[in-house]
């Protein structure tokens, strides 16, 4: 009886959670940043795919705000809450509430290139935000994947030059698995063909789940009997999962583990010194560049004219115009760039860190 | 119920039986049971020939052990809402959800909602203690709707799966939370998380113990009823074969020892390299739940009726069983399965993610039909569903060891449990 009346209960206040948490937070409304200056009076619309997720209000969008501020253009939004169809009619809005350049966090890849291609016949250059869409007359913007893996692999590479590599990879079904992989070969590459390097153990992750890494992690030391000396490992989750297994062998710390994301208990692994490298991607970076690129386009509609462009070959095997970013190595002699940036409390980062063993850390 | 419990005329001739069909049935013994334990040993020694020896080492059948530990949890549940015709999808959700909260309990709100610091003695008593409770409270209000309301168990528990996942997300926006609590981190194993050379033989001893115990127990209990008795070298030879087995398992766990860097961390540097490891604390956790929901199956009422509601629910309601009450009841029991698995995976990955438990709901139904549940009700052992577990585990970890990339695997794994279902109902046909 007992059971019944809390299980009732625990469900009703789901039901009520869930409803709430759908509308508390206020879709993000057209805000005024009027101000005189170089695109002075141009309008700039970004469609959000689902501006609830945390990181595009609290990082992008600021960053996105400022950089318009700054030319003198407006800034106005909508949030298309994850629905393509909301979105490309999001889009349809943006125009006809005077955008002249719009910004799109594509939901869908696929589903919204109608909507681009409506957009650039009338006139109107698209950003695509994040997010690929393969449409040649966007301008694509984005972390450089395949550098991320470039830099995973760089960092443990130079901490190990020679010995028993393991490399766990993310989702098979996710491309950027494969990008991240590219990446890493073509530092590591040499190295294992001239058997500097040996990979003794290689698996992709079902879901990038930190729990399969870590099994995987496990059978890898048991088949090579402890023999590993550095693991590439795609994210910081599965960077995770790898070190709780190393550390069940007492190997955390003495094996080099790479990872991106900037995930708070990643960067805290980096002052521990059980993880070797965290690859950020600064999402003010991505605002800024963006905001930027929309400016320049208010003035002139040519994409290839936009600083820093360069052409870049798609999956779809489309020739795109697109700004790659570089991302950032974060490393314990490295860690005050996201301590200053404000991406991490130092409580966070230096939870359980012997004092002074990382500068970040005094 | 179960073949095991059957009772059969022919056992009371006292001499040893000549053919292996008459010496099985004079031991008693589960035919099907037994069948999974010889495929396992096949799977075993396949694994360790194309291994060149590296699957059957003590190591291993340690990890072994211990990766198959939290899913063999779930599946003993999972078994008892199978066998009464229901079917749970969401547990994997609700472990990630009971999971994620621990883990939040212990390095969010203890620490610092509540200013009390971190690693305080009581704290992973707290914090397992709240997600126990959040299980039972999910399980409950899925099982009060599937019986209650007659909404269908599928889309209750479909719902659910994508409810709770969502919940995960809305409490921390994604984040990952670590590192866990030094007390609860030791649920989750690791030579640290395990109970050592002693205590394992000391519970190995124990476990023996308690064969013998059940076994002149229930010659006795037979004899006051006057059932045939089982001959008293089948007795015997059940006993020994039971403690054999039991301490050989134990020595196994012994014969793992210590691995030389984390020893000199944790004994100082003249540490010796033979300190025996012992038996995995979340190992112990899974043999105490499969000890319990055994007992509960198959001594207990509420055991009883689950049984009778899966052989036929219109029989069990008109005998007067409170049916709805008794299915809510088992749903009440996976939550609180899945919280324990919950706290397992947590403490082992010394982290919560989001992705928690994924998927998890397909191995621990792939565990109970391995083990011999049947889809149509009624029918279903504990020990099958915790040996079912070992089964796809063993097959996922001795591919990871011969480098098989985790497509293959998945091939490999949905193929075996469609074998291995379908020559069960074909031998169950035959022997019907």
């Amino acid at each position: 009886m007992v059971n019944r009346k809390v299980g009732a209960f625990v469900g009703a206040a789901a039901v009520v959670f869930a409803a709430c948490s759908g509308s508390a937070t206020p879709a993000p409304s057209a805000s005024a940043a009027a101000s005189a200056g170089g695109a002075a009076g141009c309008t700039v619309g970004v469609s959000w795919n689902n501006y609830q997720e945390e990181r595009w209000g609290k990082w992008d969008e600021p960053a996105i705000k400022a950089a318009l501020t700054a030319a003198g253009a407006k800034y106005i939004s909508n949030d298309a809450k994850s629905s393509p169809e909301t979105q490309a009619t999001n889009v349809e809005n943006l125009i006809s509430q005077g955008a002249k350049v719009v910004i799109i966090l594509a939901q869908d890849g696929t589903a919204i290139k109608p909507s681009v291609a409506s957009a650039i016949s009338q006139g109107i250059p698209v950003i695509a935000y994040d997010r690929l869409i393969e449409d040649p007359k966007a301008l694509y913007i984005t972390f450089d994947n395949v550098e991320v893996g470039r830099m995973q692999a760089r960092a443990v590479f130079a901490a190990v030059p020679k010995g028993n590599y393991v490399v766990i990879k993310g989702n098979k079904a996710d491309a950027n698995a494969d990008f991240l992989r590219g990446g890493m070969d073509e530092i590591i590459g040499p190295a294992v063909k001239s058997g500097d390097i040996k990979i003794v153990g290689e698996s992709y992750t079902d879901n990038w789940d930190p729990k399969n890494a870590q099994t995987e992690m496990e059978q890898f030391l048991t088949a090579n009997n402890n023999k590993v000396d550095a693991v590439l490992s795609e994210n910081d989750g599965m960077a995770g999962g790898v070190v709780a297994a190393l550390a069940a062998q007492g190997l955390a710390g003495k094996v080099a583990v790479s990872g991106q994301d900037g995930d708070a208990a990643a960067l805290n692994r980096v002052a521990l010194g059980t993880q070797t490298v965290d690859v950020w991607k600064d999402a003010r970076l991505l605002g800024k560049t963006a905001g930027e690129a929309a400016a320049q386009l208010c003035a002139n509609k040519d994409i290839t004219t936009v600083k820093g462009t360069a052409p870049f070959t798609s999956p779809g095997k489309n020739t795109l115009t697109s700004i790659l970013l570089t991302p950032q190595a974060i490393m314990k002699d490295t860690l005050n760039i996201v301590l200053d940036a404000g991406w991490i409390t130092k409580d966070k980062l230096c939870q359980g860190v012997t004092a002074g063993s990382v500068p970040a850390c005094p | 119920m179960t073949e095991a419990s059957g009772v059969r005329q022919d056992a009371t001739r006292e001499r040893p039986p000549r053919s292996l069909r008459s010496l099985l049935t004079a031991l008693e013994v589960d035919t099907r049971l037994l069948g999974m334990v010889a495929a396992l040993a096949i799977i075993w020694i396949g694994f360790n020939i194309m291994s060149g020896g590296s699957f059957l080492t003590p190591r291993n059948l340690w990890n072994l052990s211990v990766q198959s530990s939290s899913i063999a949890v779930m599946a003993t549940g999972m078994v008892l809402i199978i066998v009464s015709r229901n079917i749970d999808l969401s547990v994997g959700s609700v472990l990630g959800l009971t999971g994620y909260t621990m883990a939040m309990v212990q390095t969010v709100w203890i620490p610092t909602t509540l200013g009390l610091g971190f690693d305080q003695p009581y704290t992973w008593i707290l914090a397992l203690a709240v997600g126990l409770v959040l299980g039972a409270a999910i399980g409950g209000f899925q099982g009060f709707i599937i019986a209650y309301s007659g909404v269908p168990a599928f889309i209750v528990t479909l719902g659910g799966l994508l409810v709770w996942r969502g919940l995960i997300f809305e409490l921390q926006q994604g984040q990952t939370i670590a590192p866990l609590d030094k007390t609860f981190a030791l649920l989750g194993g690791g030579p640290v998380g395990s109970i050592g050379e002693m205590a394992s033989w000391a519970v190995g001893i124990l476990a023996c113990l308690g064969i013998v115990y059940t076994l002149i127990a229930g010659r006795r209990r037979r004899r006051r009823y006057d059932f045939p008795l089982r001959p008293m070298w089948a007795e015997v030879l059940v006993g020994v074969v039971g403690s054999a087995a039991v301490l050989g398992a134990v020595m196994v766990a012994n014969s793992y020892f210590w691995p030389e860097q984390l020893a000199i961390e944790h004994f100082g540097p003249d540490a010796r390299l033979d300190i025996p490891v012992g038996i995995a604390i979340p190992v112990i956790i899974m043999l105490g739940v499969t000890l319990v929901i055994t007992f509960l199956a198959t001594r207990r009422r509420f055991g009883r009726y689950v049984f009778s509601i899966g052989g036929n629910p219109e029989a069990a309601e008109l005998g007067g069983i409170n049916t709805r009450r008794t299915i809510m009841l088992t749903y009440v029991l996976m939550g609180i399965l899945c919280a324990v698995s919950g706290a397992i995976q947590t403490a082992r990955l010394n982290s919560a993610v989001t992705s928690l438990g994924t998927q998890n709901e397909l191995d621990v139904i792939a565990a109970a039909v391995i083990g011999g549940t049947s889809f149509s009700g009624g029918i279903g052992t504990i020990p099958g569903a915790v040996l079912g577990a070992v089964v796809m585990q063993s097959l996922r970890s001795g591919m990871l060891l011969l480098r098989v990339d985790s497509p293959i695997q998945d091939i490999v794994a949905g193929s075996v449990l469609v074998v291995a279902v379908g020559l069960d109902t074909v031998m169950r046909r035959r022997s019907a």
